[in-house]
């Protein structure tokens, strides 16, 4: 039944008038079909209404009724003929013995034809005939086949590049895995090598091309073919390397790229496009295309009726290529810092936990009295109260929710508290946040703060006793000795080599030494190290009330007396630093400083 | 002793499927078209109870994605929904008056059908108030994102549960049949949500949205869970373990990436808080057939739920599929 088919339809291409292009350059199609076999006539027709010739290959997988259907379906069409049906697996021999004698059917059925182009059931032309004649008619003897040696791409998947001409290569990859595998190693171990043919050097490039007759013929008709057939038989995925390296051997002119758009995935899986994709074909003025779903009407309707605008375009799929290549980015990179239901990364993977920058102040708000609305005022940024206090969350303006809508209760945000933080994070994308922090604080994050990238915290060790100082409570000392004890943990891991926040620590006595300077530091680390070059610091216009401090040092010394040993303070002098507590906001008017002069 | 937790979840797969066996003929079959199912054809897989209100949209939206065929067990509905449901060309509806809490609420139900008429098939179990949206839903069908992962050789899709609510009493505005729920309640929490892994399933453990922050902010560890894996292609070693929350075997709870990257995901909109909501809290709380004895029921119950307002200045208001990608409550994956 189908040699009757074919030998009619074989006559009949024959006998048909042959109508050789008014440019002169006859495109024969070449198209490997497997599926889809209605998309695939849709296709094939507007081939042959373009006046292409096309030789179609059937996989032998396909079962003799379906392929019988589509034969007789295509019978009206003297253009159209049928080749030797091979079987067709990914990655072996098959498909290049169905290219082979695919090619040799067009050579021998239509000797007008100058151009072969070849194709597979899911690509779609995306442009008239006529445009693509034209522009093989301004580039005469010139092969499009994207060709290069192993050495010098990077795309292959799978860890095989070089080895794929060097290895046998007799099992199939998608059915035999554990054997292909097995016997990759093998060879590795033992060191087994395969001789490359002389007169060749392996190129590889995609599997779609568009060859010259004679460039074509040549090919099929060397001496050494048998030699070379029976080498690439072995090689892994031929039909990424057959002609890649034979076209090297006999072509005047090669032009290193496909006029077939095909895009792959990071899994090496080509790309599908569907009818949302319309416009960003369309601008990318190329040729052909594929992967196209099957159940993609809109792009089918849209480019099989084509009438082009006429003028020479050149092909230009970088807007594709961007929009592939973000999809390859997002699937092994991810969006850093985001916890969702999808990008779940253990711990140490997929860079900084959070997704981006923000400030930890501790000791700041005991030490100054208007801490929250003056640093809110000198940076612009969002600045909140204690976020992990025991009784709430404090928002800024103590609202009840915040960005994302997390609730301001202590408990829900401590049944969760690294996603909470990276909650706040991703949520306030684009805005700095600051938060104070402080021995009164639930500790969950204290490890989390230092070890991420984003933090910055700046701390005046010691700064929580000044509460305790100026509103001393009934168990003071008990008190005292358990906010030095969780504030000393903390500090450990701040100072760990685990840590990797910008951090900054001084003692209440040093800050206090010379406040508006380790302000300054303090928040010039708000800055990114890489744009603290360039970008405009937040300076200091005013400095922050200090809370009156007078009689700290012998609070101190009478704790001390009492038996309790605060010394995360460092030393301040039994009679307090009165000047440092009434001076920066008088005595110290911006721009004067020395440290402050531009 | 990795072996012997990889045997016990095999022994665990195992007695749920012959559950699913013998639970099985707790249904009687009202209208068994399964005889229309295609080889290709995807599936919806539902259980409910009196939920007739939602039922012409609930099949008007998974109808126009691509879905061919229903398959309800209808547990003891007394609103009519059953009778209608009978009526509709490709549906096929069992119905039972056993206990929904027997049958592990429901899931040895499902499980029993899936096997029997969804092998080889991608199956989508949802509850009538659960509305997937997935990358590209609004341009590409259901069956593009199957195609696309069967050919990336993915078994399982994942749609974390969206809470939406309306702004304002959750008992306000009235719902009428036939009506886009997300009209009355198109707002939801953009990014208040908890994840644990769970250690023996392989899963996350998603916690979060309006019903964590309201109803449970003192107990967060009875919230409820909103990791759902509601899209399989059903083998015959599959089976549900938990609600849709996680399957067995265990790798099919992989829908996320755990070296940086992003897995295509989507969302299951959860429309439940309508203003038949205050009646059926009630309801179920007093029948206590749901999980812990209703307990999460219970507890909007006691919180008046009705006049409850969920509504934040925070909340977002949902526009389409790309704000949730950009919000990154789903990804697009690798899928372009």
């Amino acid at each position: 039944m189908t040699g009757s088919v074919q030998g009619r339809l074989r006559r009949a291409s024959a006998a048909a008038g042959r109508t050789p292009a008014a440019d002169g350059t006859v495109l024969g199609i070449v198209m490997l079909v497997h599926t889809a076999f209605d998309r695939a006539e849709q296709v094939i027709r507007f081939w042959a209404r373009g006046g292409c010739p096309v030789v179609v290959h059937v996989d032998r997988v396909v079962p003799r009724r379906a392929h019988d259907a589509f034969v007789l379906r295509l019978r009206d069409l003297p253009g159209v003929s049928f080749s030797r049906r091979h079987r067709c697996e990914w990655g072996t021999w098959g498909i290049v013995a169905a290219t082979l004698a695919s090619c040799e059917a067009m050579l021998a059925r239509h000797p007008e034809v100058g151009h072969v182009l070849l194709a597979s059931g899911s690509c779609l032309p995306l442009r008239p005939v006529a445009e693509l004649r034209a522009y093989l008619a301004e580039r005469p003897g010139t092969d499009f086949i994207e060709s290069a040696t192993t050495a010098d791409v990077p795309w292959t998947v799978g860890g095989l590049s070089e080895e794929r001409f060097t290895l046998h290569f007799p099992f199939a990859w998608r059915r035999q895995r554990r054997l292909f595998d097995r016997w990759v190693a093998i060879q590795r171990r033992l060191g087994l090598r395969r001789a490359i043919p002389d007169g060749i050097v392996p190129h590889m490039g995609s599997q779609w091309w568009c060859l010259t007759r004679a460039t074509l013929a040549a090919i099929l008709t060397d001496p050494d073919r048998p030699r070379f057939d029976r080498y690439f038989r072995r090689v892994w995925i031929p039909d990424e390397s057959y002609f890649q390296t034979l076209a090297r051997r006999h072509t005047a002119r090669i032009e290193s790229r496909s006029l077939t758009l095909s895009k792959f995935d990071w899994q090496g899986k080509p790309h599908v496009f569907y009818d949302d994709h319309l416009p960003l074909l369309r601008r990318s003025d190329c040729f052909v295309a594929r992967k196209i779903w099957p159940h993609a009407e809109g792009l089918y309707q849209a480019f099989l009726s084509e009438t082009g605008h006429g003028l020479p375009r050149e092909p230009n799929p970088s807007k594709i290529d961007r929009v592939f290549a973000k999809a390859v980015e997002r699937r092994t990179r991810g969006r850093p810092g985001l916890w969702m239901q999808s990008r779940f990364p253990r711990e140490g993977w997929g860079g900084p936990p959070t997704a981006g920058p923000y400030s930890v102040f501790e000791g700041f708000a005991e030490l100054f009295e208007d801490w929250e609305e003056w640093l809110a005022r000198a940076t612009g940024a969002r600045v909140h109260g204690h976020l992990f206090a025991p009784g709430r969350v404090e928002w800024e303006g103590r609202g009840p929710t915040f960005a994302g809508a997390l609730p301001d209760n202590p408990r829900w945000r401590d049944h969760n508290a690294q996603m909470f933080l990276r909650n706040l994070v991703w949520n306030t994308r684009g805005e700095r946040q600051c938060f104070q922090f402080g021995p009164r604080d639930s500790q969950l994050l204290s490890w989390d703060f230092a070890k991420d990238p984003n933090a910055q915290i700046a701390v005046i060790s010691g700064a929580w006793i000044v509460p305790l100082f100026r509103d001393p409570p009934p168990d003071l000392r008990a008190e005292a000795a358990r906010l030095q004890r969780i504030e000393s943990d903390h500090l450990a891991a701040l100072r760990s080599p685990h840590a990797k926040a910008r951090i900054r620590i001084w003692t209440l006595a040093e800050f206090l030494e010379n406040p508006a300077e380790a302000l300054q530091s303090a928040l010039d680390d708000m800055v990114p190290a890489r744009a603290a070059a360039t970008a405009p610091r937040p300076r200091l216009a005013s400095l922050p009330r200090l809370a009156d401090l007078t009689g700290l040092g012998a609070f101190l010394q009478g704790l001390k007396n009492a038996g309790m040993h605060p010394y995360l303070m460092g030393d301040l002098p039994p009679d307090p630093p009165q000047a440092g507590g009434a001076a920066p906001s008088a005595a110290a008017p911006p721009g004067r400083r020395p440290y402050l002069v531009r | 002793m990795r072996w012997w937790h990889s045997y016990r979840m095999r022994l665990r797969r195992k007695r749920y499927r012959l559950r699913a066996i013998v639970r099985r003929r707790d249904l009687q079959a009202v209208a068994d078209r399964t005889r229309a199912i295609r080889r290709s054809d995807i599936l919806v897989l539902t259980c409910l109870r009196n939920e007739a209100v939602r039922l012409p949209w609930f099949l008007r939206y998974y109808r126009e994605m691509g879905v061919n065929h229903f398959l309800v067990v209808d547990n003891g509905s007394t609103d009519g929904g059953r009778e209608m449901l009978a009526e509709e060309p490709d549906v096929s509806l069992w119905t039972t008056g056993a206990s929904y809490r027997a049958a592990r609420y429901g899931v040895d139900w499902l499980n029993g059908l899936a096997m029997r008429h969804g092998l080889g098939h991608w199956c989508l179990t949802v509850d009538p108030d659960e509305l997937l949206v997935y990358p590209f839903c609004d341009t590409r069908p259901l069956r593009a994102l199957t195609d696309w992962l069967d050919a990336s050789g993915i078994k399982s899709f994942g749609a974390m549960l969206l809470d939406m609510y309306p702004k304002g009493p959750i008992g306000a505005q009235p719902y009428r049949p036939g009506q886009d729920p997300l009209e009355i309640a198109p707002w939801f929490d953009p990014g208040n949500y908890s994840i644990y892994r769970n250690p023996r399933y392989g899963n996350l453990w998603i916690q979060g949205g309006p019903r964590a922050r309201v109803f449970f902010a003192d107990e967060p560890w009875r919230a409820p869970a909103l990791n759902k894996i509601p899209l399989v292609r059903w083998d015959r070693t599959t089976a549900y373990a938990s609600s849709t929350h996680m399957l067995l075997p265990r790798g099919l709870n992989l829908v996320f990436d755990e070296w940086g990257g992003e897995k295509t995901s989507g969302l299951l909109l959860h429309t439940k808080f309508l203003h038949v909501f205050g009646t059926r809290a009630e309801e179920e709380a007093r029948r206590g057939e749901h999980y812990r004895a209703g307990a999460e029921y219970r507890a909007y119950a006691e919180g008046g739920v009705a006049s409850t307002d969920l509504w934040t200045p925070w909340s977002e208001r949902y526009i389409n599929w790309r704000q949730l990608e950009i919000l990154g409550l789903m990804s697009k994956g690798n899928w372009a």
